[in-house]
């Protein structure tokens, strides 16, 4: 159902330290501290951090995955409110969710939810699509 | 610092950037997408970073790139991207405040394919003091 208050069902992508290599080379984002434990720690993170913008990316994959296709998106924003840690050997969880929060003919706005570990990740997450 | 002159000015991106079938094929495989006949649509953010950085850490602007953080991005998408789109990207600086001795900039891209306006971006970047 399309109406306003619907939830929508949570998915869980998993990133690792191959994605995070793997996206720096799709987006040539190649800041070290997506890629360098050592250096991440040497500027006082806690561990090697995902970009920013894959978070969005992944999130952007859910909103499209319901809308029914990248062409849908007309309007996608986030803040980076918290990173997501992704420690050596481990898969770490990037858990999304939707509530539809308007509809307006076939535009229909979205407000996120996305937490790793449990923290919230991305602040004021927001898609507009056309479905 | 980065010259508060700048507020308010638009700066165009030195290069023209030709979106090919690969790059949107290697973004879209970061992410599990399997149909490429349009870009995803973060896609053209990796656009507007690289040309953020020539435009931004330039001696008249004066960003220090190495201590930049992502702060938030918003995207407003025309027509999907597609393989074939050539883009001028311009770099619109629209504020600048210091923060616990944080310099936050709110810059806007937009990306023309000619006369055309594709994608128009917003971010917020947050150069660590």
């Amino acid at each position: 159902m399309i109406e306003v208050g619907t939830v929508l069902p949570e998915k869980i992508f998993y990133l690792d330290r191959a994605l995070l290599k793997a996206y720096a080379d799709a987006s040539g984002d190649q800041n070290p501290i997506h890629q360098n434990e050592e250096f991440a720690l040497s500027v006082g993170l806690p561990n090697v951090i995902a970009h920013g913008m894959l978070t969005m990316a992944l999130a952007g994959k859910y909103v499209t995955d319901w809308a029914g296709g990248s062409a849908h998106v007309l309007e996608f924003s986030a803040r980076f409110i918290k990173p997501v840690i992704v420690p050596a050997d481990v898969k770490t969880d990037l858990t999304v969710s939707a509530t539809i929060t308007e509809v307006v003919g076939n535009r229909i706005k979205l407000e996120l939810s996305a937490t790793s570990a449990g923290i919230k990740v991305l602040g004021m997450a927001k898609a507009v699509v056309t479905k | 610092m980065i010259n508060p002159d700048s507020v308010g000015r638009t700066f165009k991106g030195v290069d023209q950037v030709t979106v090919t079938q690969s790059d949107i094929d290697a973004f879209a495989a970061v992410i599990g997408e399997t149909d490429t006949t349009v870009a995803p649509p973060t896609f053209s953010i990796r656009i507007s970073l690289s040309q953020y950085e020539s435009i931004l850490t330039q001696p008249e602007i004066g960003v220090n790139w190495s201590r930049l953080v992502h702060g938030d991005q918003k995207f407003e998408i025309f027509r999907p991207v597609i393989a074939g789109d050539v883009f001028t990207c311009s770099a619109t600086i629209e504020s600048l405040r210091v923060a616990a001795g944080n310099e936050i900039i709110s810059v806007r891209s937009d990306l023309h394919n000619g006369a055309e306006l594709v994608v128009s971006a917003w971010s917020t970047l947050v150069v660590r003091g």
